[in-house]
Protein backbone atom coordinates (compact mmCIF):
# COMPACT_ATOMS: atom_id res chain seq x y z
CA UNK A 1 0.00 0.00 0.00
CA UNK A 2 1.33 3.52 -0.84
CA UNK A 3 2.10 5.67 1.78
CA UNK A 4 0.80 8.78 1.62
CA UNK A 5 2.00 12.10 4.00
CA UNK A 6 -0.26 15.33 4.20
CA UNK A 7 0.65 18.66 5.84
CA UNK A 8 -2.00 18.97 8.78
CA UNK A 9 -2.48 22.53 10.31
CA UNK A 10 -4.86 22.77 13.33
CA UNK A 11 -5.56 25.65 15.76
CA UNK A 12 -6.06 24.80 19.18
CA UNK A 13 -6.41 21.36 18.65
CA UNK A 14 -9.21 21.94 15.47
CA UNK A 15 -8.42 20.55 12.29
CA UNK A 16 -8.21 23.07 9.40
CA UNK A 17 -10.93 22.56 6.33
CA UNK A 18 -8.83 22.09 3.44
CA UNK A 19 -6.55 19.54 6.06
CA UNK A 20 -9.52 17.31 6.63
CA UNK A 21 -10.11 18.04 2.59
CA UNK A 22 -6.79 16.53 1.89
CA UNK A 23 -7.70 13.58 3.88
CA UNK A 24 -10.49 12.77 1.80
CA UNK A 25 -8.51 12.05 -0.93
CA UNK A 26 -5.34 11.27 0.49
CA UNK A 27 -7.04 7.78 2.21
CA UNK A 28 -8.08 7.17 -0.77
CA UNK A 29 -4.31 7.09 -2.23
CA UNK A 30 -2.95 4.82 0.26
CA UNK A 31 -2.09 4.59 4.40
CA UNK A 32 -2.00 8.44 5.43
CA UNK A 33 0.60 9.89 7.61
CA UNK A 34 -0.34 13.63 8.72
CA UNK A 35 2.40 15.50 9.83
CA UNK A 36 2.37 18.77 11.86
CA UNK A 37 3.90 21.37 13.83
CA UNK A 38 2.92 23.10 17.45
CA UNK A 39 2.14 21.45 20.89
CA UNK A 40 -1.78 20.27 19.85
CA UNK A 41 -1.32 16.93 17.95
CA UNK A 42 -2.74 14.67 21.43
CA UNK A 43 -6.05 17.07 20.62
CA UNK A 44 -6.40 17.24 17.19
CA UNK A 45 -5.22 12.75 16.88
CA UNK A 46 -9.40 11.85 17.40
CA UNK A 47 -10.29 14.05 14.41
CA UNK A 48 -7.47 13.34 12.26
CA UNK A 49 -8.19 9.77 12.87
CA UNK A 50 -11.51 9.77 12.55
CA UNK A 51 -11.15 11.58 8.53
CA UNK A 52 -8.11 8.76 7.65
CA UNK A 53 -4.85 9.66 9.30
CA UNK A 54 -3.28 6.62 10.86
CA UNK A 55 -0.52 8.66 12.25
CA UNK A 56 0.83 12.21 13.04
CA UNK A 57 4.25 13.41 13.29
CA UNK A 58 4.28 16.29 15.14
CA UNK A 59 7.31 19.31 16.05
CA UNK A 60 5.73 19.82 18.82
CA UNK A 61 6.00 23.40 20.62
CA UNK A 62 8.03 25.49 18.40
CA UNK A 63 8.36 29.08 21.14
CA UNK A 64 6.78 30.83 17.96
CA UNK A 65 9.11 30.53 15.65
CA UNK A 66 7.45 30.13 12.07
CA UNK A 67 6.91 26.68 11.46
CA UNK A 68 7.97 26.10 8.00
CA UNK A 69 12.10 25.58 8.68
CA UNK A 70 11.49 23.54 11.51
CA UNK A 71 8.55 21.17 10.09
CA UNK A 72 10.18 21.17 6.92
CA UNK A 73 13.71 19.76 8.52
CA UNK A 74 12.01 17.16 10.54
CA UNK A 75 9.51 15.88 7.52
CA UNK A 76 12.77 15.44 5.14
CA UNK A 77 14.82 13.77 7.66
CA UNK A 78 11.75 11.26 8.77
CA UNK A 79 10.85 10.83 4.90
CA UNK A 80 14.72 9.88 3.95
CA UNK A 81 13.46 6.82 6.36
CA UNK A 82 10.50 5.96 5.56
CA UNK A 83 10.33 7.61 1.34
CA UNK A 84 6.12 7.99 1.23
CA UNK A 85 5.21 7.90 -2.58
CA UNK A 86 3.85 11.33 -2.39
CA UNK A 87 3.59 14.16 0.04
CA UNK A 88 0.49 16.36 -0.12
CA UNK A 89 -0.14 20.77 0.85
CA UNK A 90 -2.51 22.71 0.83
CA UNK A 91 -2.16 25.77 -0.74
CA UNK A 92 -1.91 27.69 2.46
CA UNK A 93 0.04 30.46 3.63
CA UNK A 94 1.92 27.96 6.03
CA UNK A 95 1.69 25.14 3.29
CA UNK A 96 3.47 26.66 0.92
CA UNK A 97 6.39 28.02 3.72
CA UNK A 98 6.87 23.94 4.69
CA UNK A 99 6.13 22.89 1.05
CA UNK A 100 8.84 25.38 -0.35
CA UNK A 101 11.89 24.50 2.30
CA UNK A 102 10.77 20.47 2.13
CA UNK A 103 11.47 20.52 -1.89
CA UNK A 104 14.82 21.97 -1.01
CA UNK A 105 15.56 19.38 1.38
CA UNK A 106 14.65 16.22 -0.19
CA UNK A 107 15.59 18.09 -3.60
CA UNK A 108 12.49 17.29 -4.41
CA UNK A 109 10.40 18.66 -7.64
CA UNK A 110 6.47 20.45 -6.65
CA UNK A 111 3.42 20.57 -8.35
CA UNK A 112 1.28 23.70 -7.62
CA UNK A 113 -2.17 24.73 -7.97
CA UNK A 114 -3.38 21.04 -8.48
CA UNK A 115 -7.61 20.32 -8.22
CA UNK A 116 -7.36 17.04 -8.94
CA UNK A 117 -5.26 13.88 -8.47
CA UNK A 118 -5.37 11.45 -10.79
CA UNK A 119 -4.24 7.90 -9.82
CA UNK A 120 -3.16 6.05 -12.85
CA UNK A 121 0.57 4.91 -13.49
CA UNK A 122 2.04 7.32 -10.80
CA UNK A 123 0.14 10.07 -9.32
CA UNK A 124 -1.10 12.72 -11.69
CA UNK A 125 -1.83 16.27 -10.74
CA UNK A 126 -4.87 18.49 -12.38
CA UNK A 127 -4.19 21.87 -12.56
CA UNK A 128 -6.33 24.24 -14.69
CA UNK A 129 -5.08 27.13 -16.64
CA UNK A 130 -6.30 30.20 -18.77
CA UNK A 131 -9.06 30.81 -16.10
CA UNK A 132 -10.06 27.36 -16.06
CA UNK A 133 -10.64 26.30 -19.63
CA UNK A 134 -8.20 23.84 -20.07
CA UNK A 135 -6.41 21.42 -17.48
CA UNK A 136 -3.31 20.13 -17.13
CA UNK A 137 -1.94 16.81 -16.07
CA UNK A 138 1.46 16.36 -14.81
CA UNK A 139 3.29 13.47 -13.05
CA UNK A 140 6.48 13.36 -11.43
CA UNK A 141 9.03 11.03 -13.56
CA UNK A 142 12.01 11.23 -10.55
CA UNK A 143 13.15 9.03 -8.12
CA UNK A 144 12.25 10.69 -4.79
CA UNK A 145 8.58 11.34 -3.70
CA UNK A 146 6.63 14.67 -5.27
CA UNK A 147 5.13 17.31 -3.78
CA UNK A 148 1.47 18.31 -4.67
CA UNK A 149 0.01 21.42 -3.51
CA UNK A 150 -3.39 21.71 -3.68
CA UNK A 151 -5.75 24.33 -4.10
CA UNK A 152 -8.51 24.55 -1.14
CA UNK A 153 -12.19 22.79 -2.08
CA UNK A 154 -10.49 20.46 -4.37
CA UNK A 155 -12.07 17.59 -2.40
CA UNK A 156 -14.96 17.28 0.08
CA UNK A 157 -14.24 16.74 3.41
CA UNK A 158 -15.75 13.83 4.80
CA UNK A 159 -15.64 11.47 7.59
CA UNK A 160 -14.29 7.36 7.54
CA UNK A 161 -14.61 6.35 11.14
CA UNK A 162 -11.24 5.74 11.70
CA UNK A 163 -9.61 5.81 15.15
CA UNK A 164 -7.93 8.60 16.85
CA UNK A 165 -4.10 8.89 15.01
CA UNK A 166 -1.10 7.75 17.06
CA UNK A 167 1.17 10.82 17.68
CA UNK A 168 4.84 10.26 17.34
CA UNK A 169 7.05 13.33 17.64
CA UNK A 170 9.51 14.20 15.22
CA UNK A 171 13.59 15.05 16.00
CA UNK A 172 14.52 18.77 14.67
CA UNK A 173 17.72 18.69 13.68
CA UNK A 174 19.64 21.83 13.89
CA UNK A 175 18.06 24.65 11.44
CA UNK A 176 20.95 27.28 11.74
CA UNK A 177 19.53 30.57 10.98
CA UNK A 178 16.81 29.87 9.05
CA UNK A 179 14.64 29.38 12.30
CA UNK A 180 15.45 32.49 13.87
CA UNK A 181 12.06 34.38 12.74
CA UNK A 182 9.87 34.89 15.62
CA UNK A 183 6.06 35.58 15.60
CA UNK A 184 5.78 38.01 18.48
CA UNK A 185 2.01 38.87 18.65
CA UNK A 186 -1.13 37.36 16.26
CA UNK A 187 -3.87 39.41 15.35
CA UNK A 188 -7.52 38.11 14.14
CA UNK A 189 -8.95 40.55 12.16
CA UNK A 190 -12.83 40.22 13.18
CA UNK A 191 -15.50 40.59 10.71
CA UNK A 192 -19.63 40.66 11.23
CA UNK A 193 -20.50 38.23 8.96
CA UNK A 194 -19.92 34.92 7.66
CA UNK A 195 -16.00 34.02 6.14
CA UNK A 196 -15.51 34.56 2.80
CA UNK A 197 -14.24 31.00 2.19
CA UNK A 198 -17.35 29.67 3.71
CA UNK A 199 -20.43 32.34 2.62
CA UNK A 200 -23.25 30.72 0.84
CA UNK A 201 -23.37 34.10 -0.56
CA UNK A 202 -20.63 36.42 -1.84
CA UNK A 203 -20.91 39.95 -3.93
CA UNK A 204 -17.71 40.58 -5.25
CA UNK A 205 -16.68 44.45 -6.99
CA UNK A 206 -13.76 45.40 -8.98
CA UNK A 207 -12.24 47.72 -10.94
CA UNK A 208 -15.09 49.07 -12.88
CA UNK A 209 -16.92 50.48 -9.31
CA UNK A 210 -14.73 53.37 -10.46
CA UNK A 211 -13.34 54.28 -7.20
CA UNK A 212 -13.11 52.96 -3.09
CA UNK A 213 -15.72 54.56 -2.00
CA UNK A 214 -18.41 52.78 -4.30
CA UNK A 215 -17.26 49.48 -2.41
CA UNK A 216 -19.28 50.35 0.47
CA UNK A 217 -22.41 49.34 -2.16
CA UNK A 218 -20.39 45.61 -2.18
CA UNK A 219 -20.41 45.38 1.63
CA UNK A 220 -23.87 46.71 1.96
CA UNK A 221 -25.25 44.30 -0.38
CA UNK A 222 -23.15 41.55 1.17
CA UNK A 223 -24.67 42.38 4.04
CA UNK A 224 -28.52 42.32 3.54
CA UNK A 225 -28.06 39.00 1.64
CA UNK A 226 -25.97 37.31 4.57
CA UNK A 227 -22.82 37.06 2.48
CA UNK A 228 -19.36 38.12 2.61
CA UNK A 229 -17.83 40.90 0.54
CA UNK A 230 -15.20 40.04 -2.01
CA UNK A 231 -12.72 41.62 -4.49
CA UNK A 232 -11.03 41.18 -7.72
CA UNK A 233 -6.97 41.79 -7.02
CA UNK A 234 -7.24 44.78 -9.34
CA UNK A 235 -8.88 46.78 -6.62
CA UNK A 236 -7.03 45.23 -3.89
CA UNK A 237 -2.90 45.88 -5.82
CA UNK A 238 -5.04 49.38 -5.89
CA UNK A 239 -5.54 49.34 -2.12
CA UNK A 240 -9.25 49.78 -1.67
CA UNK A 241 -9.97 46.62 0.13
CA UNK A 242 -7.57 44.64 2.09
CA UNK A 243 -5.68 41.66 0.69
CA UNK A 244 -7.72 39.23 2.35
CA UNK A 245 -11.15 40.20 0.27
CA UNK A 246 -9.10 38.61 -2.84
CA UNK A 247 -10.96 36.18 -4.79
CA UNK A 248 -9.19 34.17 -7.73
CA UNK A 249 -5.84 32.46 -7.92
CA UNK A 250 -3.38 34.52 -5.62
CA UNK A 251 -6.99 35.33 -3.00
CA UNK A 252 -9.44 32.93 -1.68
CA UNK A 253 -11.30 29.71 -3.62
CA UNK A 254 -14.84 30.16 -3.18
CA UNK A 255 -17.78 28.12 -4.15
CA UNK A 256 -21.19 29.45 -2.93
CA UNK A 257 -24.27 29.25 -4.25
CA UNK A 258 -25.06 32.27 -5.27
CA UNK A 259 -21.62 34.77 -6.61
CA UNK A 260 -22.08 38.27 -7.71
CA UNK A 261 -19.92 39.67 -10.15
CA UNK A 262 -20.17 43.51 -10.02
CA UNK A 263 -17.61 45.66 -12.25
CA UNK A 264 -14.96 42.54 -12.98
CA UNK A 265 -14.33 41.83 -16.17
CA UNK A 266 -13.27 37.96 -15.27
CA UNK A 267 -9.30 38.20 -15.44
CA UNK A 268 -7.86 34.40 -15.77
CA UNK A 269 -6.45 35.18 -12.36
CA UNK A 270 -9.97 35.86 -10.92
CA UNK A 271 -11.88 32.81 -12.60
CA UNK A 272 -9.98 30.57 -11.51
CA UNK A 273 -11.09 31.34 -7.77
CA UNK A 274 -15.04 31.66 -8.54
CA UNK A 275 -16.01 29.66 -11.07
CA UNK A 276 -17.23 26.73 -8.93
CA UNK A 277 -19.66 28.55 -7.78
CA UNK A 278 -23.21 26.80 -8.13
CA UNK A 279 -24.55 29.84 -9.83
CA UNK A 280 -22.77 33.55 -11.02
CA UNK A 281 -25.04 37.02 -11.13
CA UNK A 282 -22.36 39.52 -13.35
CA UNK A 283 -22.67 42.86 -14.20
CA UNK A 284 -20.61 44.67 -16.20
CA UNK A 285 -21.35 47.53 -18.73
CA UNK A 286 -18.71 45.66 -21.40
CA UNK A 287 -20.92 43.21 -23.42
CA UNK A 288 -17.66 41.68 -24.42
CA UNK A 289 -16.49 40.92 -20.93
CA UNK A 290 -15.04 37.29 -20.19
CA UNK A 291 -17.15 37.21 -16.80
CA UNK A 292 -20.55 36.92 -19.30
CA UNK A 293 -19.52 33.49 -20.72
CA UNK A 294 -19.91 31.85 -17.24
CA UNK A 295 -22.77 34.27 -15.69
CA UNK A 296 -26.11 32.00 -15.65
CA UNK A 297 -27.92 35.66 -15.38
CA UNK A 298 -25.48 38.74 -16.81
CA UNK A 299 -26.17 42.18 -17.17
CA UNK A 300 -25.25 44.30 -19.32
CA UNK A 301 -25.41 47.63 -17.51
CA UNK A 302 -23.59 49.64 -15.35
CA UNK A 303 -22.84 49.03 -12.20
CA UNK A 304 -23.60 52.65 -10.58
CA UNK A 305 -27.41 52.40 -12.25
CA UNK A 306 -27.96 48.58 -11.24
CA UNK A 307 -26.45 48.46 -7.57
CA UNK A 308 -28.60 51.27 -5.95
CA UNK A 309 -31.73 49.69 -7.90
CA UNK A 310 -30.95 46.58 -6.63
CA UNK A 311 -29.78 47.51 -2.97
CA UNK A 312 -33.26 49.54 -2.89
CA UNK A 313 -35.65 46.92 -4.52
CA UNK A 314 -34.35 44.45 -2.09
CA UNK A 315 -35.28 46.74 1.21
CA UNK A 316 -33.91 45.60 4.78
CA UNK B 1 22.07 48.84 3.54
CA UNK B 2 21.91 46.17 0.68
CA UNK B 3 18.76 45.35 -0.50
CA UNK B 4 18.06 42.42 -3.66
CA UNK B 5 14.97 41.72 -4.87
CA UNK B 6 13.84 39.15 -7.11
CA UNK B 7 11.96 40.49 -10.22
CA UNK B 8 10.54 38.46 -13.29
CA UNK B 9 9.43 39.15 -16.65
CA UNK B 10 6.43 37.79 -18.09
CA UNK B 11 4.64 37.54 -21.10
CA UNK B 12 2.01 40.47 -20.94
CA UNK B 13 -0.54 38.82 -18.46
CA UNK B 14 -3.60 40.83 -20.52
CA UNK B 15 -2.71 38.53 -23.59
CA UNK B 16 -1.12 35.72 -22.40
CA UNK B 17 -0.77 34.24 -25.76
CA UNK B 18 -1.48 29.77 -25.80
CA UNK B 19 0.51 26.73 -25.09
CA UNK B 20 2.83 25.75 -27.72
CA UNK B 21 1.74 21.94 -28.36
CA UNK B 22 5.70 20.77 -29.19
CA UNK B 23 7.21 22.10 -25.98
CA UNK B 24 3.66 22.02 -23.66
CA UNK B 25 4.27 25.47 -22.11
CA UNK B 26 3.02 28.90 -22.58
CA UNK B 27 4.69 30.25 -25.55
CA UNK B 28 6.91 33.08 -25.16
CA UNK B 29 7.67 34.08 -28.35
CA UNK B 30 6.23 37.68 -27.22
CA UNK B 31 7.84 40.71 -25.56
CA UNK B 32 8.27 40.44 -22.06
CA UNK B 33 7.34 43.01 -19.78
CA UNK B 34 8.28 43.63 -15.81
CA UNK B 35 5.80 41.39 -13.57
CA UNK B 36 3.51 43.62 -11.84
CA UNK B 37 3.53 41.99 -8.56
CA UNK B 38 7.33 42.37 -8.62
CA UNK B 39 7.12 46.04 -8.56
CA UNK B 40 5.72 46.26 -5.17
CA UNK B 41 9.18 44.36 -3.99
CA UNK B 42 10.84 46.99 -5.65
CA UNK B 43 9.16 49.85 -4.34
CA UNK B 44 9.81 48.82 -0.78
CA UNK B 45 13.46 47.89 -1.40
CA UNK B 46 13.48 51.54 -2.54
CA UNK B 47 11.94 52.83 0.69
CA UNK B 48 13.75 50.98 2.95
CA UNK B 49 17.37 51.43 1.61
CA UNK B 50 16.25 55.57 0.66
CA UNK B 51 19.36 57.77 0.15
CA UNK B 52 22.56 55.61 0.77
CA UNK B 53 20.91 52.05 0.94
CA UNK B 54 21.62 50.16 -2.67
CA UNK B 55 19.18 48.15 -4.56
CA UNK B 56 20.27 45.25 -7.10
CA UNK B 57 17.86 43.36 -9.32
CA UNK B 58 18.00 39.69 -9.66
CA UNK B 59 16.67 38.05 -12.91
CA UNK B 60 16.47 35.26 -15.09
CA UNK B 61 15.68 34.39 -18.34
CA UNK B 62 16.16 31.96 -21.28
CA UNK B 63 16.84 34.88 -24.34
CA UNK B 64 18.63 37.84 -22.72
CA UNK B 65 15.45 39.73 -22.49
CA UNK B 66 15.97 42.62 -20.43
CA UNK B 67 12.86 45.26 -21.10
CA UNK B 68 11.47 44.33 -17.72
CA UNK B 69 14.42 45.19 -16.13
CA UNK B 70 14.75 48.05 -17.64
CA UNK B 71 11.63 49.38 -16.24
CA UNK B 72 12.61 48.60 -12.69
CA UNK B 73 15.83 50.14 -13.06
CA UNK B 74 13.86 52.91 -14.40
CA UNK B 75 12.11 52.91 -11.17
CA UNK B 76 15.34 53.74 -8.87
CA UNK B 77 17.10 50.71 -8.82
CA UNK B 78 20.93 51.40 -9.17
CA UNK B 79 22.02 47.73 -10.88
CA UNK B 80 21.00 44.40 -12.20
CA UNK B 81 22.02 40.80 -12.47
CA UNK B 82 20.74 38.91 -15.00
CA UNK B 83 20.84 35.07 -15.51
CA UNK B 84 20.44 34.23 -19.27
CA UNK B 85 20.69 30.72 -20.87
CA UNK B 86 18.81 28.70 -23.45
CA UNK B 87 19.26 25.99 -21.25
CA UNK B 88 16.78 27.57 -18.35
CA UNK B 89 13.47 26.74 -21.17
CA UNK B 90 11.21 25.16 -19.10
CA UNK B 91 12.71 25.73 -15.68
CA UNK B 92 10.50 24.36 -12.99
CA UNK B 93 9.95 26.53 -9.36
CA UNK B 94 13.05 24.73 -7.56
CA UNK B 95 15.59 24.75 -10.33
CA UNK B 96 14.25 28.60 -10.62
CA UNK B 97 14.97 28.85 -6.89
CA UNK B 98 18.64 27.71 -7.70
CA UNK B 99 19.57 29.83 -10.25
CA UNK B 100 18.36 33.21 -8.33
CA UNK B 101 20.18 31.61 -4.93
CA UNK B 102 23.20 31.57 -6.88
CA UNK B 103 23.12 34.97 -8.50
CA UNK B 104 21.69 36.67 -4.90
CA UNK B 105 25.14 34.96 -3.70
CA UNK B 106 27.04 37.06 -6.17
CA UNK B 107 26.00 40.16 -4.13
CA UNK B 108 25.67 39.60 -0.38
CA UNK B 109 22.79 41.24 0.10
CA UNK B 110 21.30 42.42 3.72
CA UNK B 111 17.53 41.45 2.68
CA UNK B 112 16.40 39.90 -0.32
CA UNK B 113 13.02 40.78 -1.43
CA UNK B 114 10.82 39.21 -3.51
CA UNK B 115 6.77 38.34 -4.87
CA UNK B 116 4.98 35.86 -2.75
CA UNK B 117 4.25 34.63 -6.37
CA UNK B 118 4.47 35.40 -10.47
CA UNK B 119 1.76 36.26 -12.25
CA UNK B 120 2.51 33.02 -14.54
CA UNK B 121 3.36 30.64 -12.61
CA UNK B 122 1.97 31.16 -9.82
CA UNK B 123 3.78 28.97 -7.76
CA UNK B 124 4.52 30.31 -4.57
CA UNK B 125 7.48 28.31 -3.74
CA UNK B 126 10.27 30.27 -5.22
CA UNK B 127 10.54 32.70 -2.12
CA UNK B 128 10.76 29.75 0.23
CA UNK B 129 12.96 28.10 -1.78
CA UNK B 130 15.91 30.74 -2.10
CA UNK B 131 15.63 31.08 1.78
CA UNK B 132 16.74 27.10 2.29
CA UNK B 133 19.56 27.50 -0.31
CA UNK B 134 21.07 30.44 0.69
CA UNK B 135 20.08 29.20 4.69
CA UNK B 136 18.58 32.41 5.45
CA UNK B 137 15.31 32.93 7.67
CA UNK B 138 12.38 34.62 6.08
CA UNK B 139 8.90 35.60 6.43
CA UNK B 140 6.40 35.13 3.57
CA UNK B 141 3.59 37.44 2.49
CA UNK B 142 4.34 40.18 4.09
CA UNK B 143 2.24 43.14 3.95
CA UNK B 144 4.19 45.61 6.14
CA UNK B 145 8.17 45.86 6.48
CA UNK B 146 9.98 48.01 8.89
CA UNK B 147 13.68 47.68 9.26
CA UNK B 148 14.98 48.02 13.18
CA UNK B 149 18.43 48.13 13.55
CA UNK B 150 19.61 44.44 12.84
CA UNK B 151 16.40 42.86 11.81
CA UNK B 152 13.19 43.75 9.82
CA UNK B 153 9.93 43.65 11.67
CA UNK B 154 6.86 42.37 9.15
CA UNK B 155 3.49 41.94 9.46
CA UNK B 156 2.61 38.55 7.99
CA UNK B 157 -0.90 37.79 6.71
CA UNK B 158 -2.76 34.60 7.57
CA UNK B 159 -5.74 32.80 7.34
CA UNK B 160 -7.25 34.77 9.96
CA UNK B 161 -5.66 38.02 10.18
CA UNK B 162 -2.40 38.61 10.79
CA UNK B 163 0.99 38.03 12.59
CA UNK B 164 4.08 40.30 14.13
CA UNK B 165 7.31 38.64 13.09
CA UNK B 166 10.84 39.73 14.41
CA UNK B 167 13.65 38.49 12.04
CA UNK B 168 17.26 39.16 12.08
CA UNK B 169 19.48 40.15 9.01
CA UNK B 170 19.82 38.71 6.93
CA UNK B 171 17.11 37.65 5.84
CA UNK B 172 14.54 36.49 2.84
CA UNK B 173 10.60 38.48 2.98
CA UNK B 174 7.89 37.58 0.34
CA UNK B 175 5.69 40.71 0.07
CA UNK B 176 1.88 40.80 -1.55
CA UNK B 177 1.11 43.11 -3.86
CA UNK B 178 -0.98 46.18 -2.48
CA UNK B 179 1.48 46.72 0.26
CA UNK B 180 3.29 50.01 -1.30
CA UNK B 181 2.03 52.08 -4.04
CA UNK B 182 4.68 51.73 -6.79
CA UNK B 183 6.22 54.77 -8.22
CA UNK B 184 5.97 55.48 -12.60
CA UNK B 185 9.30 55.77 -14.10
CA UNK B 186 10.23 59.30 -14.18
CA UNK B 187 11.72 60.67 -17.69
CA UNK B 188 14.57 61.05 -15.80
CA UNK B 189 15.28 57.77 -14.75
CA UNK B 190 14.11 56.00 -18.02
CA UNK B 191 17.03 57.99 -19.39
CA UNK B 192 19.60 57.05 -16.54
CA UNK B 193 18.44 53.55 -16.35
CA UNK B 194 20.50 53.12 -19.76
CA UNK B 195 23.58 53.44 -18.37
CA UNK B 196 23.03 51.48 -14.86
CA UNK B 197 25.21 48.35 -15.14
CA UNK B 198 23.69 45.13 -15.72
CA UNK B 199 25.21 42.28 -15.19
CA UNK B 200 24.88 38.68 -17.28
CA UNK B 201 25.85 35.56 -16.14
CA UNK B 202 25.22 32.23 -17.96
CA UNK B 203 24.90 28.73 -16.12
CA UNK B 204 28.48 27.32 -16.64
CA UNK B 205 29.24 31.43 -15.19
CA UNK B 206 27.52 30.02 -11.79
CA UNK B 207 28.89 27.05 -12.00
CA UNK B 208 25.19 25.46 -12.53
CA UNK B 209 25.32 22.37 -14.53
CA UNK B 210 22.53 22.67 -17.34
CA UNK B 211 21.37 19.50 -16.63
CA UNK B 212 19.62 20.57 -13.34
CA UNK B 213 17.46 23.17 -14.32
CA UNK B 214 15.59 23.78 -17.37
CA UNK B 215 13.52 20.70 -18.93
CA UNK B 216 16.20 18.40 -17.36
CA UNK B 217 15.90 19.36 -14.63
CA UNK B 218 12.47 19.56 -13.57
CA UNK B 219 11.46 15.71 -13.31
CA UNK B 220 8.11 16.29 -13.62
CA UNK B 221 6.26 15.67 -17.65
CA UNK B 222 3.13 16.96 -18.68
CA UNK B 223 1.06 13.86 -19.62
CA UNK B 224 -1.61 15.90 -21.76
CA UNK B 225 -3.23 19.25 -22.26
CA UNK B 226 -7.26 18.73 -21.90
CA UNK B 227 -10.26 21.24 -22.23
CA UNK B 228 -12.21 21.55 -18.85
CA UNK B 229 -15.82 21.07 -18.90
CA UNK B 230 -17.46 23.95 -19.99
CA UNK B 231 -19.68 25.91 -17.83
CA UNK B 232 -22.44 27.55 -19.76
CA UNK B 233 -23.91 30.86 -19.94
CA UNK B 234 -26.89 31.74 -19.37
CA UNK B 235 -28.94 34.50 -19.69
CA UNK B 236 -27.02 37.53 -20.56
CA UNK B 237 -29.71 40.72 -20.88
CA UNK B 238 -28.91 44.33 -21.66
CA UNK B 239 -29.29 46.67 -18.59
CA UNK B 240 -33.15 48.78 -19.39
CA UNK B 241 -33.65 50.07 -16.41
CA UNK B 242 -35.43 47.00 -15.35
CA UNK B 243 -31.49 44.78 -14.51
CA UNK B 244 -32.04 44.84 -11.06
CA UNK B 245 -35.37 43.15 -11.43
CA UNK B 246 -33.96 40.47 -13.36
CA UNK B 247 -31.48 40.03 -10.41
CA UNK B 248 -34.18 40.18 -7.63
CA UNK B 249 -36.52 37.43 -9.41
CA UNK B 250 -33.28 34.97 -9.98
CA UNK B 251 -32.70 35.92 -6.03
CA UNK B 252 -35.63 34.54 -5.16
CA UNK B 253 -35.80 31.46 -7.23
CA UNK B 254 -32.65 30.74 -5.70
CA UNK B 255 -34.42 31.31 -2.36
CA UNK B 256 -31.60 34.21 -0.95
CA UNK B 257 -34.30 36.77 -0.31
Amino acid sequence: MANIWIHAETTEGVVSTITLELLAKARELGDVTAFHAGSDAEQAAVELGAHGASRILTTGDLDNGLPGPALASAVAAKASEESPQAILFGTTYGGRDVAGRLSVKMDAPVITNIVDLLDDDGLTGVEPVFGGTTNVMTRFTGETAGIFLIRPKSFTAEEAGGSPATVETLSIPDLGTTGSAKITNRFVEESDGPKLDEAAIVVSGGRGLGEADNFQMIENLAGKLGGAPGASRAIVDAGWVPYSYQVGQTGKVVKPDVYIAAGISGATQHMVGMKGSKTIIAINKDPEAPIFSIADLGIVGDVHKVLPALLAAIGD
Amino acid sequence: MKVAVCVKQIPDPADPGAIDPETKTLKRDVKLILDESDSYGVEMALQLVGEDGEVVLVSMVPNNERNGLNNALAMGADSAILVSDDALSGSDALSTAKVLAAAIQKTEPDLVLAATESSDGYTGTVPEQIAELLGLPSVTFAKEVTVVGESVAVKRQTEDGYDEVDCPLPALVSVTAGVVEPRYPSFKGIMAAKSKPVEQFSLGDLGIETTTVGWAGSRQEIVSIEPAPAREAGEIVEDEGDGHEKIVTFLQEMKVI
